[in-house]
Order: C-alpha cells, then structure tokens, then sequence
C-alpha cells in the first residue's frame, strides 16, 4: 500500500518506521526541516517539508494515488483539515486522524475522517484496567460505536446463579466470554453465572449503562 | 472567535450597531484591542473546544465569524459551529485559495483576503497602466 503520513513527531515517527518495515511505501510530511533531515538520516528518504493541510504539498506528495494517509500532528484543527483535503480533493479512501482531544473523536466522524485514534482514552483506558477491583471496565470501542467490556458479577448481582437463558440483555448486546479465575469459559444459554465471573460482553456505546445495571 | 485586528474591529463595529457580541480568544492581551466602550463578552480559550463556544453562548447565536490567524482553526471552528450547533450564519477566513475553494466547495461561507486583497491591487494597477496609456495616446 502507498501510505501517507502527515506529522513527523514521536508518533508520526514510528509509524513510518513500522510501516515501511511491514514492506508499505511510506512518504512522511513534516512542516519543520530540521526534523525532516533528522529523519532522513535514519530512515532513508521518506520525509518530506512541507505543510500537509495544502493542497499542493498533498499533491507533491502524489496522494491521488494514495490508499490512506494518516494525519497525526499535535494539533486537532490540522489533523482534521489534512484528511478532510485528502478526501474532498484527492480521494483518499481511508483517512486515520490522531485526536489529542477525546471531545473531537464523534466530530471528526461526522466530518467525514474514516478513524479517529486518541490518545488520551487509550491511556485512560489501560490505566482504568489496571486498576484492581474495578467492576465495569471499558476495553475497547471499535467499529465507531461498538464497545467490549468487562462486568464483575457480584454477590448481590441480579445475574448471579443465573443461567444466560434466564437473563433478559439489552438487544444487540453478546456475552462472548466469561473468565472465572483462571478458566476461559465460551458460554453457552446453559451456563450459569457465579459472582466473581468476569463477563465479556460485546454492545453498542449507548447500552453500556443499562449493561453495567444489568449485570454488576 | 479571533481578537486580532480584523476580529476587534469587526466586533466592536457589530456592537456599536446594537448587536450582542461575546469574542473569543485564546491570549486575554488580544482583547485590548477592542474599541473604547466595547459592550460585549469576552471569553478566553480556543474556539475549536465545544466548551469554550457554549460559554461564548454559541447555542443562542445567530452568526459565528471565525478570524484567528490559522486557517486549520477556522475552519474547524466554523464546521463545529455549522453542524454541530446548527448557527444559521457561519464565516470562516481562509488565507490559502486552494483550502478557500475546497471549503467554499463544501458549503462553508468563506472569505479569502489573499485573493481578495490580490485582485484589488491588481485592479489599481490595471487602472494605473491604463491611464498611462490613456496619456501616451494622447501626445502620440
């Protein structure tokens, strides 16, 4: 795949590296010829300077022929104008944008960026997971509004003792797994939940709440 | 959003016309521009953060004019105050003519001053030759 990715900070960076490992034609545009050079030296040449918002910087960078161009500056209002130039002057068909602020994420889907990746509730995220006796943890979203999570059943729970079959779930939501202490359980309408099981679940952004009453 | 000196000057004539004006900016010095008497808000922070514009009261506002000196700001800015808080009118500088077309394109009202500016020199100096012309014809 030809990729572009615009941004040549730690992030931008190691992406570039990565990804020409993986065997990808690679062009990184970094605003700041300093860093340009810097990169060079060590990865060959790969980067060019040049603002990746113009459209002319874009078109030197041949993205018409571009499969995704990736937009990962430390500025949001950058990332989002990168990818949406991509797409409305070259027809780029996957744009990825970073988001440095989490509020942004919904806004540049509906600007039309194809995936948003933040930073800040990743680390959140893993953060939130490492913290013990947590009972409802987020694991990941994908597919722009789906979700994983964690529930701890506990003693007091509505589940407990209970078979799936018995338990009424939000529509469109899946008990996938069921971790119980060391054992990976794929369950089935006749297993029973016991508190102390970690149940992964597979729902809509929107039910999580109604998930967490339902099952902790 | 931008109190620079198109921002304050165009704020403070709104409000001189009995407009309720709130400005926005991230550096709370910019604000010293506003004329003497200057009746509106103002409120610091960057006015691509949804917070910043509810507290610049963007829900009530009838227009949004985004004037800072990026242009990347801008136009978030003003697709933020488009579509995600419906503000009927909405005006977003652009000073590069490609990333002008693209958004004019996308149907944001954009105003271009490199353009702009461009063809009103260019028409001062067209007017200059040509009366010169005009001059030389008349001797020859």
């Amino acid at each position: 795949m030809y990729i572009i990715v615009a941004g040549g900070g730690k992030v931008g960076y190691y992406l570039a590296q990565h990804l020409l490992e993986e065997g990808h034609e690679v062009l990184l545009i970094e605003r700041n010829p300093d860093r340009v050079t810097e990169i060079n030296e060590v990865l060959g040449a790969v980067a060019v300077a040049g603002d990746g918002a113009e459209a002319g910087t874009q078109a030197a960078a041949g993205a018409s022929r571009a499969d995704v161009v990736v937009a990962v500056t430390g500025e949001d209002e950058d990332n989002l104008v990168i990818c949406q130039v991509a797409r409305e002057k070259f027809h780029v068909a996957r744009t990825i944008a970073r988001v440095n602020n989490p509020k942004n994420e919904h806004l540049f889907r509906m600007l039309g960026v194809d995936v948003t990746v933040s930073q800040t509730n990743y680390i959140l995220n893993l953060i939130e997971q490492a913290i013990p006796e947590r009972s409802f943890v987020h694991l990941v979203s994908f597919h722009e509004d789906l979700t994983i999570v964690d529930a701890k059943v506990s003693e007091s729970s509505a589940v407990a003792h209970r078979a799936i079959s018995e338990i009424e779930l939000p529509v469109n939501t899946a008990i996938t797994a069921i971790a119980r202490g060391a054992n990976l359980i794929v369950p089935n309408p006749g297993t029973e939940l016991l508190p102390g099981d970690d149940i992964i679940a597979v729902a809509h952004q929107n039910q999580e709440d109604e998930l967490r009453r339902l099952l902790v | 959003m931008g109190c620079g000196r198109v921002g304050a000057r165009v704020a403070g004539l709104l409000d001189h016309s009995g407009n309720e004006i709130s400005v926005i900016d991230t550096d709370s010095r910019s604000f010293r521009r506003l004329p003497a008497g200057f009746g509106g808000e103002t409120v610091i922070g960057t006015g691509i953060d949804e917070d910043v514009l509810r507290k610049a009261g963007i829900e009530d506002a009838e227009a949004f004019i985004a004037v800072t000196n990026g242009d990347n700001r801008n136009i978030m800015a003003a697709q933020v105050a488009r579509l995600i808080f419906e503000v009927p009118q909405v005006i977003c500088r652009i000073y590069d003519p490609v990333r002008e077309d693209t958004y004019r394109r996308l149907g944001l009202t954009t105003v271009c001053p490199t353009t702009t500016i461009s063809a009103i020199i260019l028409d001062h100096v067209m007017r200059t030759t040509s009366d010169t012309n005009v001059g030389r014809g008349g001797t020859t």
